[in-house]
């Protein structure tokens, strides 16, 4: 056993860095590193710049327009990527519909769906979550009633993430309901254009716009985007649970949040002297800090063991819960060290181009939003409660 | 008896519960914190009519002889619904500053309800200690010339007149040389940078450039500012834990709601034990919290002095802390839901959060209370 990754793996790290300094750009990058908004343009385009580099779809199989990356490597870019400002490459249709396609789709729809996923030509969104269905995701009601060789659509998914900028989303929607509820599940993929779909924004608590409800009136889908077998769209989920979960750490995106904190809190002052010399501030960094070290550390020893062929189960609920209060516990500590500016409301100052002074300091702006953001960390992608729930089951045997 | 209520004071309390049930929904307090001003003016009238503004005051001065604890009986009402009037800052922070100094005059004008007032106690460098005041008031003749930088002041948008420290002697971070001047808010100088606060309230950055006051300005002593500021902040701190108390009610009563309705599994939220427990965690911070509040109340009505000042800290150090646990338990219940800004529980989650701060965070507080005590206990 050592710490020392490998020589090849290093020049790979290496190459990674002078890609991103070399071709991401400097108003993006600028966004995403004072937590500015971001546009779906500037995730399609930094995307797409990556594509053009053969890197568009990092985590698939060269047989699909993958680089074919080990999982050290896929870890060495999740991040490079984080912690050099890049924005995230959107989810829905890299790490999840994606590979799903890719298991159990069939060649019609592979060669539909697949280059335009890698090439960032289409969008896609998640239409899993419902209003009564929650962490209790199997209990869901949006129906699709078999009609020839069209399903009929008709119900309502919530907390869909960017279905504002989607082009398709993939839907968990019951097929049956005679028979217990895990087994009248199928998985569809809907073109969002269809007539009979509605989205409506939900404001979260800072203002911001990410997530929203999707609506389903008699909406027409073809039989043949049904993924895998009818009522067989449980199992895809499943499947999801442990695909490319690792990249949910964010080690690279919160080692670039602790180098802000520890800047903000030497330019802060307290007494006269700066914040970070404060030995209750400074010990909060350094447990932050450890935290992040601990959870490293641990996702190392899981991209080791994917490397030797194993695929990540029960792991990836102990990152995600470790992860998410990691970037709460930093995101907390941001807003902390800036003091009375964490209470200034300023949105039009979280815009990118906005040239007035900003109230405080410039860096102040974002923390709070982010900070009150951050709580859905540890509520989606299965809730923090459900990944102990996991743990208890798969792990302990209760 | 510890802790009992007088008759006035329940009274009092029920009152402010009757207004807040029956005329402060949600609805209503979103529109009043969307409204020009971000509070209501009617609302303003009847406090003055019910007598509110003047509770904490002397009868000599127009008002009703109670003090910080029914100030906090005020303010934990109202903390319930999330009243957006600027109570803290002209009846306790401000009208506390004028008693003190002696204006009964003002302070007539303030029980009436015709008197808003804002008090710039913190500077860009100074965090959250108040004898880090560079703003300088250099003498003129018999006139003062006040240049410098006030930020965050609460209700200065809606303020008639402003509570500015200044230096008139000393270095920088000595308490001696502080002097509190009375300005009008359109006094020549005076430049307002107002914004809407993350709790929905209004606020300024404060920049006074050669303000010209004259030395009948000047509130209480000359350089002895901090003889009035300090105590009176401690009065506010002691409030805003009651404030805080009546928020975690709250945030605690409507998510024991939620989780008894909302179903998954086929079963309501609160039949999970791990979600039973984490609500008795909040329920006991919720009481303790409101414990040492009224304490540092109590302690507050006693007169000032180091008491009341560890109590202050006392308490403020626990309320931030647990504060900001409930708050944060309250929005991972609540699910999805509670991250919505329709959902009344986030407005009650960013107030609790954003009352951490006032007045000095759970650390300040912490290192105050230790200074105090000087290794002593009890």
């Amino acid at each position: 056993m050592d710490l020392d990754i490998s020589a090849e793996d290093l020049a790979f790290r290496d190459e990674v860095r002078a890609f991103i300094d070399r071709s991401l750009p400097s108003d993006t990058r600028e966004k995403v590193r004072r937590g500015l908004k971001l546009t779906k343009e500037d995730h399609v385009n930094w995307h797409r710049i990556l594509h053009a580099n053969g890197w568009g779809a990092p985590g698939w199989p060269v047989e699909y327009g993958g680089p074919d990356w080990t999982p050290m490597q896929r870890h060495i870019f999740e991040e490079e990527t984080g912690r050099n400002h890049c924005p995230r490459l959107m989810p829905f249709g890299l790490k999840m519909v994606g590979p799903v396609i890719q298991a159990f789709g069939s060649d019609e729809q592979k060669a539909q769906h697949l280059p335009k996923i890698a090439s960032s030509e289409i969008q896609w969104c998640q239409g899993y979550s419902e209003p009564g269905a929650g962490s209790d995701l199997a209990s869901l009601k949006t129906r699709a009633v078999r009609d020839g060789d069209t399903y009929i659509v008709n119900g309502q998914k919530t907390w869909t993430t960017a279905a504002h900028w989607a082009d398709w989303i993939f839907c968990l929607v019951r097929t049956d309901d005679t028979v217990k509820k895990q087994e009248g599940i199928s998985f569809l993929l809907i073109d969002m254009a269809t007539p009979g779909i509605a989205v409506k924004p939900i404001i979260t608590m800072e203002g911001g716009h990410e997530v929203n409800e999707v609506f389903f009136d008699d909406v027409v889908v073809p039989v043949s985007n049904r993924v895998g077998a009818e009522n067989k769209g449980w199992t895809i989920a499943k499947f999801l649970l442990g695909h490319e979960r690792t990249s949910i750490a964010e080690i690279g995106r919160s080692k670039a949040q602790l180098e802000k904190l520890t800047e903000i809190a030497a330019a802060e002052q307290k007494d006269g002297a700066p914040l970070i010399d404060d030995p209750r501030f400074r010990e909060k960094i350094a447990r932050a800090e450890i935290d992040l070290m601990a959870l490293e550390m641990t996702l190392l020893r899981v991209v080791s063991a994917e490397s030797a062929g194993r695929v990540p189960g029960p792991e990836a609920s102990l990152l995600k819960i470790r992860a998410t209060e990691l970037q709460q516990e930093l995101g907390e500590l941001l807003m902390e060290a800036i003091g009375y500016y964490s209470h200034p409301d300023t949105p039009e100052a979280r815009e990118f181009g906005w040239n007035e002074p900003s109230v405080g300091p410039d860096y102040a702006v974002s923390l709070s939003p982010a900070y009150f953001n951050l709580r859905k960390t540890s509520i989606y992608g299965g809730s923090n409660e459900v990944q102990r729930g996991i743990i208890s089951k798969m792990v302990l045997g209760f | 008896m510890p802790f009992a209520l007088t008759d006035e004071q329940k009274l009092l309390q029920e009152s402010v519960d009757r207004f807040v049930e029956r005329d402060y929904g949600f609805d209503v307090r979103t529109r009043l914190a969307e409204s020009e001003t971000g509070w209501s003016a009617e609302n303003w009238a009847r406090f003055a009519e019910l007598g509110w503004l003047g509770v904490p005051f002397d009868e000599a001065a127009g008002g009703y002889g109670g003090g910080p604890v029914e100030a906090g009986l005020i303010a934990e009402g109202l903390g319930k619904g999330l009243a957006v009037e600027p109570y803290l800052w002209t009846v306790v922070l401000g009208g506390g500053l004028l008693a003190r100094a002696g204006r009964n005059d003002l302070l007539e004008e303030l029980i009436a309800g015709n008197l808003q007032l804002a008090t710039g106690f913190a500077e860009p460098q100074a965090r959250y200690a108040l004898h880090d005041v560079a703003t300088k008031a250099e003498r003129s003749g018999g006139d003062y010339v006040l240049t410098g930088q006030k930020a965050v002041v609460f209700n200065a948008p809606s303020a008639d007149r402003l509570i500015v420290p200044a230096r008139t002697a000393g270095g920088q971070t000595e308490s001696r040389g502080i002097t509190l001047f009375l300005l009008p808010a359109g006094a020549d100088g005076i430049a307002l940078r107002p914004y809407r606060t993350m709790d929905d309230g209004r606020a300024a950055e404060v920049t006074l450039s050669s303000v010209r006051a004259g030395g009948d300005t000047v509130l209480g002593e000359v350089d002895d500012g901090m003889a009035l500021i300090e105590p009176a902040i401690d009065v506010a701190t002691a409030v805003v834990c009651c404030e805080a108390a009546g928020v975690m009610q709250a945030l605690v009563s409507q998510t024991r709601e939620y989780i008894g309705t909302r179903k998954q599994f086929g079963v309501p939220l609160s039949s999970f034990q791990v979600l039973q427990h984490r609500m008795a965690e909040m329920f006991i911070h919720k009481e303790q919290t409101q414990s040492m509040a009224y304490m540092a109340a109590v302690r507050a009505a006693a007169g000032d002095g180091p008491a009341a000042s560890r109590a202050a800290s006392a308490a403020k150090a626990y309320a931030s802390e647990k504060g900001k646990l409930v708050g944060q338990e309250a929005i991972q219940m609540h699910g999805g839901m509670g991250m919505t800004r329709e959902m009344p529980i986030s407005s009650f989650f960013k107030r609790i959060t954003m009352i951490g701060s006032l007045f000095g965070d759970a650390d300040h507080h912490l290192d105050r209370f230790a200074d105090l005590s000087g290794g002593r206990t009890g």
